[in-house]
């Protein structure tokens, strides 16, 4: 992987990443699909992708309305907030 | 040159469960901020996401509804991207595998009737809102309406105007109320739709560039920013540019359209199959569940309306548009009123009232047995049709039902043979200058005698039997 | 604190000791050796009041079969009003408002906890040594990693810290720190127990289970932990089997799958060894050993690396700055925050990961990578099933080396996941999973991974304890504990 398409990969995952960071990763995801690339020599022409354990089904719930959070507790933890809202720099649309 | 516009439309319906598709809280609209989001819908650190069955149910009922396949597999995946209003980093959205695919619906246009196909709807989660006025260069985020579930039905690029597109929206409107899978609430951004617009020379096979409008909030601005979308893009091709494939937000106060980013981001969402999530089996039950459910569509009851009642195309649209409506008529009739003077009152008379009173039919202050009352009085001759006007607004404010209140009033019509007589020959006597202009053969002044008579009858003879007795008794 | 669960609930039911001297006593042994960075949240007071509150339920005459006993959770799993950070700088504060259903249940079953486990950042490592809060020391050789990611869980067990802790595993983050801390530990099957309120790694792996002393230990806890969760919809509505009852059946007529390639590629010779001699112990016992196959496990390790850090990369979007956590102190602008934010909030492993998953999803590279890693999988899983024709358990080693030292492979992420060539595929399968002590090299642990059907866990149980009644390796304490 070269500097490009690392910083191109980090701006999607939003990872600040320094000049010296970018030559890291650049060599170690380079190794890392070295590694990954071993999986070609398996063929798997036909064969169905498995995304999940099979015995994995999706259970459904019910539409009930359940227990609420007090709002206080809810954003206990939150960074910055104002009249029970989430504070952000402002988002030019 | 000669254009043709080629519009597809996508709809977001919010679906009208009690709770989100994925988590136990809440979906009523107008709540403070972020006191019906829990810890699933905040994304906090180790929560995952629960499908809520009756948003499936209401999904494949749509399906059935619109005559599409509704896939027994259909599977969850995570559209990834960073916005504040995006609690997870990812919104759930069905991408290669929809529950619903293949479907169409049939709308009236004024060239006649015309089939629009639906490519898919699928299943997929609501974000939250971003708040951007009076908060100091903030943003602040409410996750009320993260987690809600959202219907997303995808149209073909069927349409060929801005018409036809509001009539494919209002089908499809009339048409989730009826089922009952969404309240329709524009205002709220309960039915929200965006139109991929394009224009091409006509007679040309391939599609031209499509812009997509978005924030189009009602049914009036869908037609305002496509038509507006339409000339401009005529306007650039006409003057040899090209249109940009491009998001354009429609300004209803300016009317117009315009580009919402000065340089297109290019989006990577890296949709995969959300891991939380094995493939959803729409099970027989859950699809036996969706087909007793199915109400009588729309289209057919129209159909059975005009057929059954004898009301014309434009009475019988008007009284299937809406489930309640359509109910309360058949309430009417059902209790007596003939069919064709009802259609005439209850979308006449009673609507207008709802609408001056802003209120839905399900508020209405005359019951459906009240109204067929008053109707059965004007039928066997008690009231004329105009004083049953009174009696009705009589009615509406409380007054009673129709036989108190036109007994209360005074109201009965005179339809007795003799009395009428008496009062037209008192008429005929008192104005022999007018009698003999008629003898004269001015015609026209019969209605002058009908007016007279009416006015001395205080409005309650029979105005069929002034004109027989008149018409007897004038004649030389 | 060298007792088993078993023999505990034993002593707190007959009266011979309270809750209350158990957890004082593991509180003093996690202050003694403080040095090993087994924890990352001690609260005394409240574990002393829980403690005491067991001891009153149990007089009341409302005991079940662990109220009373201590534990500690992999600060991996959320604990109302208790810190919990995921071994990350992003979490280091946060308190979280809910329970995880696992320390919901074990609450329910009575047991107290103590504190919460040191862990690799994310469970994103097979040393603990990505944790931020620094790395945890293996009590057989404290130069030594203790393994990972439940690296602090295993470490505290093995010094009898505390008599069990619980774990998480999403490519061996249970059994390998199990096997280099020379304890039991055990992966269930993917669905068995819920994973709400456990910090997501990569949810189609990841499963929650129980570290202890022993197999017999493991079977209680398991009971305590498994089952149904309305929160989680992948968490299976199938009955819990009692595991204790089925501890002492014999294994005659056992068919152990052995797989010729586990005792080459790279194992070292000691602990090829001490696995064969394991093997010749169940023979003893009336198993039969059974040549099986797995040819597409070959390719797990670069299968997982793909997968896990794609569903990461996803899992991990959350942590924004935005509702709780992290935020970084200074930013221009939205864009600036979440890249600050997220840029000094994760380590270099995690980051690393997150990458690795971005580019796998990523256009252009989805079908190379993520699909065909997929496709992979299936293989993978299929090569199981057909095993499971021939065989009811697969036996073979946990790790193909015993404890590292500290700072040997963490300049080289290629070496550290190769770490975990023989446990990755079961989480591919969904398989559940042992492993057990079966012996030392070199004066270190080596584990023994005993492989089930689906959801085969009472077995798996029963088969772990049978070698334990005939074995003493699991009751070994490293010297000075």
């Amino acid at each position: 992987m070269n500097a490009e398409e690392i910083e191109k990969v980090a701006h999607l995952a939003r990872l600040g990443l320094g000049a010296a960071e970018r030559e890291g990763y650049a060599r170690e995801l380079s190794r890392i699909l070295d590694l990954v690339s071993q999986m070609n020599a398996a063929a798997t022409e036909g064969v169905e992708p498995m995304t999940h354990p099979d015995a994995a089904g999706l259970r459904l719930r019910d539409d009930v309305v359940g227990p609420e959070i007090d709002r206080d507790r809810l954003l206990a933890g939150a960074p910055l907030t104002r009249d029970g809202l989430y504070l952000v720099p402002r988002v030019i649309e | 040159m000669e254009w043709e516009t080629v519009i597809g439309l996508e709809v977001h319906a919010q679906l009208n469960t009690r709770s989100k598709i994925f988590s136990t809280s809440k979906t009523a609209y107008g709540a403070p901020p972020n006191t019906q989001a829990n810890v699933v819908d905040a994304a906090f650190p180790g929560v995952l996401p629960v499908l809520n069955r009756e948003a499936v149910r209401m999904a494949a009922q749509f399906g059935l509804a619109i005559g599409a396949t509704v896939h027994r597999r259909s599977v969850f995946a995570r559209k990834n991207y960073f916005y504040p209003d995006l609690p997870k980093g990812y919104q759930i959205s069905q991408y290669e595998h929809p529950i619903v695919e293949h479907g169409h619906l049939a709308i009236t246009t004024p060239a006649g009737e015309k089939v629009v196909g639906i490519t898919r709807a699928h299943l997929e989660e609501d974000a939250g809102k971003s708040l951007h006025e009076d908060m100091n260069g903030f943003t602040g985020i409410d996750l009320n309406r993260a987690g809600t579930p959202l219907l997303e039905i995808v149209s073909e690029p069927d349409m060929r105007s801005a018409a036809e597109a509001v009539a494919y929206l209002k089908t499809l409107h009339t048409l989730v109320r009826y089922l009952d899978i969404c309240d329709g609430n524009m205002q709220e951004g309960s039915f929200r739709c965006d139109a991929n617009v394009s224009v091409r020379p006509m007679g040309q096979a391939r599609l031209g560039t499509r812009a997509e409008l978005k924030n189009i909030n009602s049914f009036r601005f869908v037609e305002r920013a496509i038509d507006y979308e339409v000339r401009r893009q005529i306007a650039v091709l006409s003057s040899g540019g090209q249109v940009r494939q491009e998001t354009r937000l429609y300004d209803s106060a300016r009317d117009e359209t315009r580009s919402m980013r000065s340089k297109e981001e290019a989006h990577d969402y890296r949709y995969f199959p959300d891991p939380d999530l094995p493939a959803l089996i729409v099970s027989e039950a859950l699809m036996a569940e969706a087909t007793l459910a199915m109400p009588e569509l729309p289209d057919a009851k129209r159909r059975r309306f005009s057929a059954q009642y004898g009301l014309s195309a434009y009475d019988a649209g008007v009284l299937a548009s809406s489930r309640e409506l359509a109910q309360f008529y058949e309430d009417v009739v059902a209790a007596g009123a003939e069919p064709k003077l009802a259609a005439n009152w209850v979308t006449g008379e009673l609507a207008a009232r709802l609408n001056a009173d802003g209120l839905d039919i399900a508020d209405t202050r005359v019951a459906a047995p009240a109204l067929a009352g008053l109707l059965r009085r004007i039928a066997d001759g008690t009231v004329s049709g105009k004083a049953a006007k009174d009696v009705f607004e009589a009615m509406w404010t409380g007054a009673g039902d129709a036989d108190a209140v036109i007994d209360a009033r005074g109201l009965r019509q005179v339809s007795d043979d003799a009395a009428i007589e008496e009062v037209v020959r008192q008429v005929i006597a008192a104005n022999p200058k007018q009698l003999a202009q008629y003898r004269a053969g001015e015609e026209k002044v019969f209605t002058f005698f009908v007016g007279q008579t009416m006015k001395a009858s205080r409005g309650k003879a029979n105005p069929a039997k002034v004109n027989e007795i008149l018409k007897r008794l004038l004649a030389p | 604190m060298t007792l088993t669960i078993t023999k505990i609930a034993e002593d707190l039911a007959a009266g011979r000791c309270s809750s209350r001297e158990l957890v004082d006593d593991a509180l003093a042994r996690i202050r003694a050796h403080a040095s090993l960075n087994a924890f990352i949240t001690v609260d005394e007071d409240a574990a002393r009041r829980d403690a005491e509150a067991a001891d009153r339920a149990r007089h009341a005459g409302g005991a079940g079969a662990l109220t009373g006993v201590p534990i500690a959770h992999k600060d991996i799993f959320c604990t109302m009003g208790v810190k919990t950070t995921c071994g990350s700088r992003m979490l280091a504060d946060f308190v979280p408002p809910y329970d995880a259903t696992v320390v919901r249940k074990m609450k329910a079953a009575g047991c107290v906890m103590v504190g919460k486990t040191n862990m690799d950042e994310f469970a994103m490592g097979s040393s603990n040594e990505t944790s931020y809060f620094g790395p945890v020391r293996n009590p057989w050789d404290r130069d030594r990693v203790p393994g990972g990611s439940s690296g602090g869980s295993a470490a505290a067990v093995a010094a009898r810290l505390v008599p069990a802790a619980t774990g998480t595993d999403t490519g061996g983050s249970i059994r390998q720190p199990a096997a280099l801390c020379g304890i039991t530990g055990l992966k269930p099957s993917y669905g068995r127990v819920s994973r709400y309120g456990l910090i997501a790694f990569a949810s189609s792996l990841d499963q929650a289970g129980p570290m202890a002393q022993t197999a017999e230990d493991c079977a209680h806890l398991l009971a305590a932990m498994a089952g149904f969760d309305e929160h989680d919809a992948t968490a299976l509505d199938v009955p819990v089997p009692d595991y204790v009852a089925g501890l002492g059946r014999d294994l005659k007529g056992l068919r152990i799958g052995v797989v010729a390639g586990h005792f080459a590629q790279g194992v070292e010779p000691l602990v090829a060894e001490a696995v064969r001699e394991a093997l010749r112990e169940y023979e003893r016992a009336g198993a039969v050993l059974v040549d099986v196959t797995l040819p597409n496990s070959a390719h797990a390790v670069p299968c997982y690396y793909v997968l896990a850090p794609a569903e990461a990369s996803s899992n991990l979007a959350r942590y924004d700055g935005v509702r709780y956590g992290f935020r970084a102190p200074e930013y221009q602008d939205l864009e600036d925050m979440y890249k600050k934010t997220r840029s000094q909030g994760f380590g270099p492993e995690v980051k690393r990961r997150i990458m690795m998953g971005t580019y796998a999803l990523s256009a252009g590279y989805y079908d190379a990578y993520y699909v065909k890693a997929l496709r992979l999988r299936r293989l993978i899983a299929d090569d199981f099933a057909r095993a499971f024709e021939h065989c009811d358990v697969i036996a073979g080693p946990v790790s193909p080396s015993t404890a590292f030292a500290l700072g040997a492979k963490n300049t080289d992420p290629v070496s550290m996941y190769l770490n975990d060539i023989f446990t990755i595929p079961v989480n591919l399968a969904g398989l559940p999973a042992i492993s057990l002590p079966a012996g030392f090299a070199g004066g270190l642990p080596v584990g023994l991974q005993l492989i089930g059907r689906y959801l085969d866990e009472a077995r798996l149980l029963n088969v772990a304890h049978r070698f334990q009644q005939v074995t003493d390796w699991h009751t070994r304490v490293p010297a000075g504990f």
